[in-house]
């Protein structure tokens, strides 16, 4: 069993901006297990994340990273074999609670899947469905949420003249990037993002890699990666995780430089995983 | 790849190792190929002979006259069908408006709801049989259900019995195609905070409608022909029916049963132009049921 | 790269969501619930009307109205089985006749068929299955029936007569081509869709390494598909089969055109016969009484047989798809 390891001040230098530990804690993860079936794929986690900060979950496969960024916005829950116990408090509210609506809480924890997700309608209206669903805008809002959801996805230049084709034509890179925009035109609060580049080409990666950096100073991003280079070049915190146990958690650059773990040691500097 | 070794000549002349080969093998995989291809050709002969016999015994009975008479009495010359026509129009469209929303969302309930449960399985396990079901049963269970009860014969008890046949093809099919529809679609509509209501109608009846309105226009082609749950519901009626389609309902598939083993030859003719009439509307329907999804398949 | 700043989201995050309604979620989820139950009760209906209405005959008649082969609407007493058995006869024709046509054509289509002529040839004989029953029916008795008497029936009878089991069996007492066996053969090109695409669909399924490793080591066709593929599709060929039954037990139109509609047993093939779909689609509509209930049970006895054979045909094709 791990417990949450304390963050002290960094002033480590990485290729991006420093971890700031003293950025409020957005979601507080405590003694959550989880299990698929019988099976218990994670045991006993806590952790904080904080408010407008990258945090990296890392560790081999199967190591439950996924399974993890899966309970914050309770998507497992669509498959009745699966189930979570313990507390995930976004903003103090424990979002395992049976009282809190899934639907509501998916839209204030948007996620960006491992393959990209056009749904099978047009550019727009893959952007205006998540809009949609909770707002009721006029037709000048609602292009303009959809503009400025583009621009920031940094896909509206390629894209503004094919609004209305559909959202399969684009290229992988360009998918992917929708789905952050459709994602971030809900202004969630957090954003997931389960390898949101494993399936893309360097450049489309770099792109997003690019993307997640800006998005930083509006959202709380979670992003698990099997990269580590990755997760070194973009995140501000580091959870490495092992066999569904949170191994060590800190800020990156001292997970990267220095684990105090020797199982940390040994994934980072690629012995195992 | 096996004919070119297969050369009679080669093989007397040849030396060992090209030699070895046993002629019998050759023999019967050249006797699989032959008869394999001339059952296919068999197949395709029955189905282009049965369209000449339509075309040709058929082509003489159309005029202006099918599609503006009623049909005639006996004995009576001249006619048409024109209320058969209109009558079989009016019960497919009744069958398939009452069987699109139950199968639809019943096929929706096997892909997204009840998945692997002991329910879904029983439903999709009994869906199956219904599919292939004496299509006579269904008759007469609708007799039983509304003709008898409502006291006659009636155009709904038609509209009812062709529902029940269409409503298994049409459960069949959106669940196939709803399965195609990759889980991570879903999820990414429910990450968004939508209701699994709207992930179903936005997002996965969305992907799948190619493949959702192919089975709609084949249970439409399967129950325009479909004579035997008519005999006892719809019957047939050989004037207008009534706008209430209570009472006989006039229609092709039963007017063409009864014409066609009759002894007058205005009857007989009006069959056979009835029977080209609804052959080839049938397979022009399936014919664009099949392009519409190799369409989306391409796409 | 453009970003635009959007302040306005930052102070938004804790706005009150706008919630589609929990209310049509729900009505929804029970709607296509609902929907899936009328499945079963199509199924319980069926079952339900055939026994009701059919109550009264297995009452008056018992076991025998199994066995009887009387069916006299004057003296008001009713036996099923010549329905019974011309339907089964003339199912097992249709399989005899249709089984190996339809391998064969699924072999065509899989094996030796190129590429770009599959889909239209499968689309042909999928074409096969649309064509509705009665014209089957019109086909059978004005177009193939008099071939078959001219060309089989009249010549046949000659040759066989007077030659032990085979002189009764093809003798055609009456050369009119009507009868079990055109009712079969009608039957067998109807089936023959349905067997025929199942069963190119299953050898489909079988995994191209398993061919490719079969010609690897040099077999021909032919020992591919007896060694490998058939052996391999087994279960649920017998399973696509099994289909094909179903559905010529229950086949209707095509059979009361072709028939003859005669309640006689009779040892030839080429005699008329009635089956029970046959019957009750000649019968029903001027039935009461007694009669109609008579005609119900044997609407029964359809039922349950089909129910057994496609069942069986479900279980046999859903085997192996699972795996």
């Amino acid at each position: 069993m791990s417990s949450t390891i304390a963050v002290n001040t960094s002033s480590a230098i990485g290729n991006t901006a420093a971890a700031d530990s003293s950025a409020p804690v957005r979601i507080s993860v405590r003694n959550l297990n989880f299990y698929y079936g019988d099976f218990r794929s994670l045991k006993d986690i806590s952790l904080d994340f904080h408010d407008r900060q990258v945090t990296a979950l890392i560790g081999p496969s199967g190591c439950g990273k996924s399974t993890l960024l899966r309970t914050f916005n309770r998507i497992y829950s669509l498959y009745p074999e699966q189930r979570a116990d313990g507390q995930i408090l976004l903003d103090g509210q424990n979002v395992l609670s049976p009282s809190v609506d899934v639907n509501e809480l998916r839209a204030r924890v948007g996620m960006v899947f491992q393959k990209p997700t056009p749904f099978p309608m047009s550019i727009y209206d893959n952007i205006a469905f998540g809009i949609r669903l909770y707002e009721k805008l006029s037709k000048s809002e609602l292009d303009g949420r959809v503009e400025a959801a583009l621009r920031k996805a940094a896909l509206w230049d390629e894209v503004k003249d094919k609004l209305r084709q559909s959202g399969m034509g684009l290229s992988g890179g360009q998918q992917q990037r929708l789905c952050i925009a459709r994602t971030i035109a809900q202004r969630p609060e957090v954003i997931l993002l389960d390898e949101p580049t494993s399936a893309l080409d360097p450049i489309s990666t770099g792109k997003i890699e690019e993307l997640i950096e800006q998005l930083r100073s509006e959202f709380t991003i979670v992003i698990v990666t099997h990269n580590m280079q990755q997760a070194a070049r973009i995140s501000q915190f580091t959870a490495f995780m092992y066999l569904g146990e949170l191994i060590e958690f800190g800020d990156t650059t001292k997970i990267f430089m220095n684990p105090s773990k020797k199982q940390t040691q040994d994934y980072i500097t690629g012995r195992f995983g | 790849m096996d004919h070119a070794l297969y050369n009679p000549a080669a093989t007397a002349a040849a030396p060992a190792p090209w030699g070895r080969v046993r002629r019998s093998r050759y023999v019967a995989d050249r006797a699989l190929k032959i008869t394999c291809t001339l059952f296919t050709l068999l197949g395709a002969f029955v189905l282009g002979w049965i369209l000449l016999m339509l075309i040709v015994e058929g082509i003489g009975g159309l005029s202006p006259a099918v599609f503006t008479e009623t049909t005639p009495g006996p004995g009576t010359a001249g006619g048409g069908i024109a209320n058969a026509i209109v009558g079989s129009l009016i019960l497919t469209f009744l069958g398939i408006v009452v069987a699109t929303p139950i199968g639809v969302l019943a096929g929706t309930y096997l892909a997204e709801y009840g998945k692997a449960s002991m329910l879904a399985t029983v439903i999709r396990f009994v869906n199956d049989i219904l599919l292939a079901a004496p299509s006579i049963l269904i008759g007469l269970f609708v007799y039983m259900l509304m003709v008898q009860p409502m006291g006659g014969y009636s155009g709904w008890a038609g509209g009812v019995a062709l529902a029940i046949i269409a409503v298994p093809v049409i459960v069949r099919s959106t669940e196939d195609m709803l399965r195609l529809v990759p889980g991570s679609l879903r999820e990414a509509g429910a990450a968004l905070g939508a209701p699994m209501s709207t992930v179903i109608m936005k997002i996965s009846w969305k992907a799948a409608r190619a493949g959702m309105v192919t089975g709609v226009i084949l249970a439409t082609a399967r129950i325009a022909g479909e004579t035997a749950p008519l005999l006892f519901t719809a019957l047939n009626n050989n004037f207008w029916f009534s706008p209430t389609l209570m009472g006989g309902v006039s229609n092709l598939p039963v007017t063409i049963y009864q014409f066609a083993l009759a002894p007058y030859e205005n009857w007989r003719e009006l069959a056979w132009a009835g029977a080209l009439i609804i052959t080839l509307s049938i397979l022009a329907l399936s014919v664009v049921a099949r392009l519409l999804l190799k369409k989306d398949k391409v796409r | 790269m453009a970003v635009v700043s959007d302040q306005v989201s930052m102070s938004n995050m804790q706005t009150v969501r706008r919630r589609t309604s929990p209310v049509f979620d729900q009505g929804f989820r029970w709607a296509s619930y609902g929907s899936a139950l009328i499945v079963l009760a199509v199924l319980a209906g069926i079952i339900g009307s055939m026994v009701y209405g059919g109550w009264p005959a297995f009452q008056e008649f018992g076991f025998g109205f199994v066995t009887s082969s009387i069916w006299n609407v004057g003296a008001d007493q009713y036996g099923a089985w010549v329905a019974i058995a011309g339907t089964l006869t003339s199912a097992l024709i249709a399989l005899v006749i249709g089984v190996p046509i339809s391998i064969g054509i699924a072999i065509f289509l899989t094996q030796l068929c190129p590429t770009w002529l599959r889909r239209p040839v499968s689309t042909v004989i999928e074409l096969l299955a649309a064509v509705p029953s009665i014209i089957y029916g019109m086909w059978g008795l004005f177009v193939f029936a008099p071939l078959f008497a001219q060309y089989v029936q009249i010549p046949l009878a000659t040759i066989v007569e007077g030659i032990p089991i085979v002189g009764t069996v093809l003798y055609a007492r009456v050369p009119s081509g009507v009868g079990m066996m055109t009712a079969g053969i009608i039957l067998a090109i109807m089936i023959i869709p349905f067997i025929a695409s199942i069963t190119r669909d299953i050898l489909d399924q079988i995994p191209t390494v398993l061919r490719e490793s079969a010609y690897g080591i040099g077999c021909t066709t032919w020992e591919v598909v007896r060694h490998v593929l058939l052996p391999q599709a087994g279960v649920s060929i017998i399973g696509a089969v099994m289909l094909g039954l179903g559905r010529a037990l229950g086949e209707t139109m095509a059979v009361t055109f072709v028939i003859g509609n005669a309640n006689r047993l009779s040892l030839s093939l080429f005699d008329p016969s009635s089956t029970i779909a046959s019957r009750i689609a000649n019968e029903f509509n001027e039935a009461s009484g007694m009669q109609m209930h008579a005609l119900m049970a044997l609407g029964c006895i359809l039922f349950v047989v089909t129910f057994i054979v496609l069942a069986l045909a479900r279980l046999l094709i859903s085997r192996v798809k699972t795996h």
